[in-house]
């Protein structure tokens, strides 16, 4: 590279070489990469915790783990998940498919972008790091309630408190450049209305980040000082009430329920219509759909605090508007079967995911219909059977709309072809493994299971060895999801520019692996509406 | 196709599951009006959302199978459809209105606990519960039976295996009973599933919920909150008799107290108190501070050696009684008698190799209470 400071050269340099093309990186498509190989490896970290729990659980009785790290590796295995894994995998698709998908050369906000992501790496690094600590990891439930995670946790707990607050400057961060992207940097003739829709997912969830991240920061600031600084926001003694960190933590933890699910529908909402070679059905109601859902998950906090002591009121008030979001939800899952009826579907590995997804993630919305309903919801509470609801619509949704991404747009990402028979055998192993793993957890929960106990009962064995058998199963299944992504990537077949019959979008319009700056011109008013999806 | 099968079987599954409801795989109708109550809104709940999966499913399933390119379709061009789309949000509605009515007025009944007639307090701590009967005058802690603990690790494991207490609570049968839920350290849930019940304990806090069994017999439930290291074992048991049964218990258990009593004014030998001592220390102190008084480094302090229980009797006296605030340890003062707090504290001093070789008598404690 010279050192011309003339501006218009920008668009013909290429990357950095080595280590610090990495490290240095401004462009979106290099973030974009990073996030997602960062999230993939919090996968497997994660999922390495959730086979030890699961081998823990094989049968009755405490076979390799102590309860106190059983509880290290329950806790570790939802922050991870959460944070580490689907929300950053989530931003790495908004990296690298935004600015392509509304005809930008980049990100509005290149070197916040940079730092946004290199601090993942660090607050995830301080987070396992109390591993290593006396007291060891925090044992308290990725909820972290109060009393437990202040007056009753270890000082490694504070550690814990840093990373949350470095990973909500991360999402605030990585939140506000998304905002500014899509409506400062979007082709000048690109109207709203005109955007795919998992731009208008990525940009409501921006506004629940906003919104959600500083409340969470708030409660472990709270936190910090109730520790550290003798203050009782959350001790009786003091004046305090333990109910209330629950309430904050809810305020931000139900928004955060949608945050990693609307970019989720963003993503089936094109893998659909293209298998199906049929425009998207209600485009305009998918987007008014996803805006209203985003609004009530602002107002539901308390239906994860039905056994709290609540008066009959609020319980009242939280089950109808919980009720409510069955309403635009509904509205989602039949906008998707419309668009596949009458459409001519083939069934290449994306499209097995997204209709997979439909079913499955539909299978935990009625569960959380059922939980939403709150005398059942006494019983169910803190249950296995909110366990298999929970992974019913984080993992046969939300990561499911993740790899189903990962399928549909890696031609673009790397200008070459997966290997579709492995990717097929990979599908309907990880399909039918979720399913063994999670589906007995209805039947624990009802039975009368408790969640987060590292033993249980006689009555429970058969299920579980079941639930843990499916477990190493779909474990076992991100081996071979591995081995397709770097086969892909090292031997894969060249791509066509539009790999896919059917796909709409500006991205396609692209060469076959996506040039390094791409749409230094802004795309024209023919090809955006001819790639529109609201067409 | 076997993706649709499995999907099909699922179901299947799903509905003969009811059929084997006391194999474990639904919810307990239970033995209590707002038990069955909640059952029966549960499988209304249930069936709604199987009958609305049932259509969606097939719809899908349908074009999955007839609309596809190898079938020679080609693909309509319709993405907008105003009348459908007032449809498919009219009916939600108009079922989720359906299903609220029956859930408020059930809700509205469980959260009344104006009619009870007797009052049990129950209280939470790390890790085991105590009940308490204010009018009666009794008051216990329950903690996980001995013989479950035994086999935690390794032996076989029984029926009931970690469903068992050492005392349990016993209530009588066709009494409405409200149960006033604290917490003296974090929060628990006390949960009974065969009476509907479950409410957070939250410390500094009272919650109340209410039940009327219907049907003598035992009752076994779980703390539902994560609490710590041994929240999966802190079991409830309840015991519950005919009316007379009660009566004939509750005497009973006034007298025991009487003895206690009685003991605790006597002096007591070395070894007695050592023997007594071990027993109080494994059921209440061994599960923070460890069967050989290690502790856990970093979460729980060793007592093998500490400060406190090789120094001034006074202060491990006052810590025993008092706990310590801002930590773990909580004060004994209303768990545990004065022999059973002079025991375990003469215990203590001599166990681990602390070999402080002090007793202390049941009178030492009352005078520091």
């Amino acid at each position: 590279m010279t050192t011309v400071t003339d501006h218009t050269d920008d668009g013909h340099h290429g990357p950095e070489k080595g280590l610090m093309r990495w490290i240095k990186t401004t462009n979106h498509k290099d973030i974009g990469s990073l996030y997602l190989w960062f999230a993939f490896v919090m996968l497997l970290i994660g999922g390495a915790m959730a086979m030890v729990i699961r081998m823990e659980l094989f049968q009755p009785g405490m076979q390799l783990s102590e309860p106190q790290f059983f509880n290290q590796m329950t806790t570790m295995h939802g922050l991870i998940m959460v944070f580490g894994a689907v929300m950053p995998a989530f931003v790495g698709l908004g990296n690298w498919l935004i600015p392509m998908m509304i005809g930008a050369p980049d990100m509005a906000l290149p070197r916040m972008n940079n730092w946004s992501f290199w601090i993942l790496p660090f607050a995830g690094g301080i987070l396992l790091s109390t591993f290593f600590m006396e007291g060891g990891a925090p044992a308290f439930g990725w909820t972290f309630y109060a009393p437990l995670s202040t007056t009753f946790a270890p000082d490694s707990t504070d550690f814990f408190i840093f990373a949350v607050h470095l990973l909500g400057f991360s999402s605030i961060m990585g939140a506000i450049n998304i905002i500014a992207t899509v409506l400062n940097m979007r082709a000048p003739e690109m109207k709203l209305m005109d955007m795919p829709l998992f731009v208008w997912t990525w940009l409501i969830t921006s506004f629940l980040l906003i919104g959600a991240m500083p409340v969470l920061a708030g409660a472990v600031t709270m936190m910090l000082t109730d520790r550290n600084f003798g203050t009782a926001f959350f001790d009786a003694t003091g004046g305090g009430d333990p109910v209330l960190f629950q309430h904050i933590f809810w305020f931000f933890g139900h928004p955060e329920v949608y945050i990693m699910i609307l970019p989720a529908f963003g993503v089936v909402s094109h893998i659909i219509p293209t298998f199906a070679r049929k425009p998207l059905f209600g485009y305009s109601s998918m987007v008014y759909a996803s805006a209203s859902i985003a609004f009530l998950s602002y107002i539901v906090w308390g239906h994860h605090m039905f056994s709290t002591g609540m008066p009959v009121a609020g319980e009242l008030y939280f089950m109808y508007a919980t009720m409510l979001i069955a309403v635009p939800t509904g509205v989602k899952v039949f906008n998707w079967v419309s668009t596949m009826w009458r459409g001519s579907m083939t069934f290449e590995t994306p499209m097995l995911w997204a209709i997979s997804f439909v079913f499955l993630f539909t299978i935990g919305g009625f569960s959380g219909l059922m939980l939403g309903i709150v005398p059942a919801d006494i019983q169910y509470q803190d249950t296995y059977f909110v366990v298999a609801h929970f992974h019913y619509v984080l993992v046969t949704g939300a990561l499911w709309a993740i790899i189903a991404a990962t399928f549909y747009w890696l031609p673009k990402w790397t200008g070459k072809m997966y290997n579709e028979t492995l990717a097929k055998v990979h599908f309907w192993w990880a399909v039918i493994s979720v399913n063994v793993l999670f589906f007995p957890q209805h039947f624990l929960g009802l039975a009368g299971m408790p969640r987060r106990i590292p033993d249980y009962s006689l009555q429970f064995a058969d299920f579980n060895m079941i639930s843990s058998i499916g477990g190493f199963a779909f474990g076992a299944s991100f081996i071979l999801f591995t081995y397709i992504l770097i086969d892909c990537i090292r031997n894969g077949k060249p791509a066509d520019a539009r790999p896919w019959e059917g796909a709409k979008g500006l991205e396609w319009t692209l060469e076959p692996k996506a040039q390094y700056h791409s749409f230094n011109i802004p795309p024209t008013k023919v090809l955006i509406e001819q790639e529109s999806q609201n067409s | 196709m076997s993706k649709l099968m499995s999907r099909l079987g699922g179901l299947i599954v799903m509905v003969s599951a009811n059929a084997f409801a006391e194999y474990g795989f639904n919810m307990t109708k239970g033995v209590s009006s707002v038990a069955r109550d909640i059952y029966g809104l549960h499988m209304m709940v249930f069936w709604i959302c199987v009958a609305i999966a049932l259509i969606v499913f097939s719809v899908m399933i349908y074009s999955l199978i007839v609309h596809r390119k190898s079938q020679g379709v080609v693909a309509a061009n319709f993405h907008e459809s105003t009348k459908a789309e007032l449809l498919w949000t009219g009916i939600p509605i108009i079922i989720l209105v359906l299903m609220a009515i029956p859930a408020s007025s059930v809700l509205i009944d469980l959260e009344d606990t104006s009619k009870a007639q007797m009052t049990i307090k129950i209280t939470g701590h790390q890790w085991k519960w105590q009940y308490d009967y204010p009018k009666e005058g009794i008051s216990f802690i329950s903690n996980l039976k001995q013989g479950s603990k035994d086999v935690i690790y390794s032996g076989n494991r029984h029926k009931n295996y970690l469903l068992e207490v050492d005392n349990n609570l016993v209530l009588p049968v066709d009494t409405p009973i409200r149960f006033l839920i604290t917490s003296n350290d974090v929060i628990h849930s006390w949960w009974v599933p065969d009476f509907g019940v479950k409410q957070d304990a939250n410390p500094g806090f009272i919650n109340d919920a209410w039940v009327q069994i219907d049907e003598i017999g035992i009752y076994r439930g779980q703390c539902t909150e994560l609490c710590g290291k041994d929240h999966g074992f802190m079991p409830i048991v309840v015991d519950v008799v005919s009316k007379a049964d009660y009566a004939k218990w509750v005497s009973k258990q006034q007298a025991a107290k009487a003895v206690t009593l009685a003991k605790s004014s006597k002096t007591w030998g070395e070894e007695e108190l050592i023997s007594l001592g071990q027993k109080v220390y494994n059921t209440s102190c061994a599960s923070c501070h460890g069967i050989t008084g290690k502790g856990i480094p970093g979460v729980f302090p060793a007592l093998k050696g500490s400060p406190i229980a090789t120094g001034d009797i006074k202060k491990h006296i006052s810590i025993v009684l008092h706990g310590k605030t801002g930590t773990a340890m909580a004060g004994y003062k209303n768990m545990l008698g004065d022999s059973d707090i002079a025991a375990v504290i003469t215990f203590e001093r001599t166990a681990f190799g602390n070999q402080m070789g002090d007793l202390i008598q049941p009178a030492q404690i009352k005078a520091a209470r």
